[in-house]
């Protein structure tokens, strides 16, 4: 008993010097280093769009391999604070986190280890926190997810003008993730994008409860179907609700990066958030001493919003023109994506409107939101806050998680 | 007759049962097969992953990833000490042959229990009153969460392996239900609770790994030294005979599964008051079910599993590291995980049985003995 537990320690004794033996000295050693954390890796197309993004940034700005460190499937909970932790020991100066769960954990490691920058994806407490070294961004998704509409509204028309539906017959459907302000800000500026080609269109959304569940989100979209909707576009991330389309032959607009390789018949087109100028800009940044915004909202001005290749075979004719068009007015300004001319809430016009911009666990409205007839959306921080139900959307149902 | 003997072939060799061997011929046997194992994990790192992973960089960086800073060591003990307390957990119930695969579940609610406690109560408590009532709290529900499929079982003869599963996925949207409608409405994670925090020894590993080592002996002495880890035996090996010799088999299921059940309570306390400090469906993380094989590996023998405990931090720390210095995901790491653990649990074979190959038959009829 004693011998066997003598034996046990020695052994255990001896890996550890064996591991101390090859301790290799990392830490700051002045060479500029980019940490990332994701949630999950290259199989989820949330994260693959993060990973290619870090991947263009490091081609644009010269960086190796070298200065470039990669934290795959970190979990929402305390180890996404020590791989922070851990990334700054490798020498990190600039750490970016890719999900919304991992904020607090990262707002941890932030206040620990103030001489380094932490920048966090889709967060909404560094306004607040006011941190000098902790950042939140995003990207006004909700214009490319406008233009996506105007894709869909031109495809509704060439179905009216056919006669394959008639204009009362124009309802499309939308599967969503969760009842949360991101996904509710996606679902309308869709709306109202093909409604601005298409005014007789309705839309029915149904929500998973879940970012990745390939078979809710496949039978989501075939309850839309089965219940009239005669288009389909989609806020998670699974290939459900494209591949479900593709089955039927339903048009249907994507998120995230284009389907048309496993949806060539059905793909319309696809907006999706590109991280490279984000990454640029906080890369720059730190190598130049400059300060990193506390909250960054990417425009379609600034490139981090874009849309995928039209594909021709699925789309109405001309939709990459009108789209050029419509886009052209969205940078200038002219056009505004959440305009109260262009929608209603239970039949009224709205005025004002107080937004939850700042955190608390209250979830209390704090801001007014609507100025110069127009809803400012991820205007007052980066996060979308539009939660209103619109006239024209009806939700089946409702899941907040 | 005789022609039928002369005729009988013996196969090129053949497999027979050994007698116990001398620990250090078993303890060469799994070196060598570790050995082996390492071998072919570089060969396919090298041909999965392409030059940059030489045989000796892909070693160092297995061991870089427990080792490579003292931040890194002492997270390998501690993510060591929290398996380890939950193999315990298990070992007891296990030695029973009651198949609990519900020490995720019992884990999360006790983590769930703590953070009511915390959040409720945060600040309207001294934190050490605070902390005893998380504690108890935990331990409570965890045995609870235990208890439900134990009494099923008892009374009724329930199928505990999937009673205890099902318990799981309740404690898990439990927490989703408890963050959306309390912690944090309308969101899938909390804020850091400011209140109950364990007190630091040294640093916030140091107190958790020298409370589980003080468990692991006191697990061992109830197992082997006390009346109650000798009826656990009993009834293990066989209900009738547990029965014949005036052992309640009903009574000492429930208390086993209410001491297993307790230890995961207690696990999920340590996780949110030196850790977490808050919930989320993901806080335990599966470690329940990684427990199994840590009790299996040891032969339910508590002070073994220090070491299988500690062989699967460090391979699951080993394949993290390996996936962020080759930037490959974390498919090839699953696979050197699994091709190592494969050859650890397949060297038993050489260690329970040896093969003999056929020898020339030196007499007539003088078959192996």
């Amino acid at each position: 008993m004693f011998k066997k537990l003598l034996s046990l320690t020695l052994a255990l004794l001896m890996v550890a010097t064996l591991g101390a033996s090859m301790v290799s000295c990392s830490g700051d050693d002045g060479v500029f280093k980019f940490g990332v954390i994701l949630l999950h890796d290259e199989t989820s197309t949330y994260d693959k769009n993060f990973i290619e993004a870090v991947q263009r940034a490091a081609t644009n700005l010269g960086l190796t391999e070298d200065q470039i460190v990669m934290k795959r499937d970190i979990p929402e909970s305390d180890a996404c604070y020590e791989a922070a932790a851990d990334l700054v020991d490798a020498g990190c100066d600039v750490i970016f986190a890719d999900s919304f769960g991992h904020e607090t954990f990262l707002l941890k490691a932030a206040k620990e280890f103030p001489d380094v920058e932490f920048c966090h994806a889709t967060g909404t407490m560094a306004h607040t926190e006011k941190l000098p070294n902790f950042h939140n961004a995003f990207a006004s998704i909700y214009e490319g997810r406008y233009l996506a509409g105007v894709a869909a509204g031109l495809k509704l028309n060439e179905m009216i003008e056919n006669e394959t539906i008639t204009a009362e017959q124009a309802k499309m459907g939308y599967v969503g993730a969760f009842t949360f302000a991101e996904v509710i800000s996606g679902y309308t500026s869709f709306y109202l994008g093909a409604k601005s080609v298409c005014p007789s269109v309705t839309m029915d959304v149904q929500f998973t409860g879940s970012w990745y569940d390939e078979n809710e989100e496949k039978n989501a979209a075939i309850a839309l179907m089965d219940s009239g909707c005669v288009l389909i576009s989609q806020h998670a991330d699974s290939m459900g609700a494209p591949s479900a389309c593709e089955d039927r032959d339903v048009p249907n607009v994507s998120y995230n990066g284009s389907t048309v390789g496993s949806c060539p018949d059905t793909f319309i087109v696809s907006s999706k958030i590109d991280w490279t100028p984000y990454f640029e800009y906080i890369c720059n940044a730190v190598m130049n001493g400059e300060t990193i915004a506390t909250d960054w909202t990417g425009t379609i001005k600034t490139g981090s919003v874009v849309l995928s290749e039209v594909n021709t075979k699925a789309a109405a004719e001309g939709t990459q023109a009108t789209l050029d068009a419509v886009k052209a007015k969205l940078v200038s300004g002219e056009l505004k994506v959440f305009d109260t001319d262009t929608f209603t809430v239970e039949g009224e016009k709205l005025s004002s409107y107080l937004a939850d911009v700042d955190t608390d666990p209250k979830y209390e409205k704090d801001t007014e939101a609507i100025k110069d007839g127009y809803f400012h959306e991820s205007e007052y921080r980066s996060a979308p806050y539009f939660d209103l139900t619109v006239d024209g959307i009806t939700l089946v149902n409702t899941n907040f998680g | 007759m005789h022609n039928v003997e002369k005729k009988a072939r013996e196969p090129l060799f053949h497999v027979a049962k050994r007698d116990r061997i001398p620990l250090w011929q078993s303890l060469l046997i799994r070196v060598v097969a570790v050995l082996f194992a390492l071998l072919l994990c570089t060969l396919l790192a090298y041909v999965l992953i392409g030059p940059k992973a030489t045989p000796g960089k892909f070693l160092t960086q297995l061991f870089e990833g427990s080792f490579g800073t003292e931040r890194r060591l002492w997270i390998f003990g501690r993510d060591t000490a929290m398996l380890l307390c939950l193999a315990l957990a298990l070992t007891p119930a296990f030695r029973m042959r009651f198949w609990n695969l519900g020490a995720d579940g019992q884990a999360l609610v006790g983590a769930l229990a703590s953070v009511y406690c915390m959040f409720f109560l945060g600040g309207k408590l001294p934190n050490g009153i605070l902390l005893l009532l998380s504690l108890c709290a935990s331990i409570l529900a965890g045995a609870v969460w235990a208890l439900l499929p134990a009494i099923f079982k008892a009374l009724w003869g329930t199928n505990e392996s999937l009673f205890t599963l099902m318990m799981n996925y309740i404690a898990t949207n439990l927490v989703i239900f408890s963050i959306t409608k309390w912690f944090y409405p309308g969101k899938d994670s909390m804020k850091e609770m400011a209140h109950g925090h364990l007190p630091q020894v040294y640093n916030q590993h140091l107190l958790v790994i020298l409370i589980v080592l003080v468990l692991t002996a006191l697990m061992y002495l109830y197992l082997y030294r006390t009346k109650h880890g000798y009826e656990i035996a009993v009834v293990g090996e066989s209900e009738n005979t547990a029965r014949y010799i005036g052992i309640h088999v009903g009574k000492v299921t429930l208390r086993t599964l209410i001491l297993s059940g307790a230890i995961c309570g207690l696990m999920g306390f340590l996780q949110v008051s030196a850790f977490d400090h808050s919930v989320t469906a993901q806080t335990i993380g599966g470690l329940g079910f990684t427990a199994i094989m840590v009790s299996w590996l040891a032969k339910f023998n508590p002070l073994i599993m220090i070491g299988t405990a500690a062989l699967i931090s460090f391979l699951d720390l080993g394949g993290e590291q390996i996936s962020t210095a080759f930037n490959v995901n974390s498919a090839i790491p699953s696979i050197v995980i699994g091709i190592i653990l494969f050859f650890i649990i397949g060297c038993e074979f050489f260690i329970n049985y040896k093969i003999k190959f056929r020898t020339a038959p030196k007499t007539k009829g003088g078959a192996a003995k």
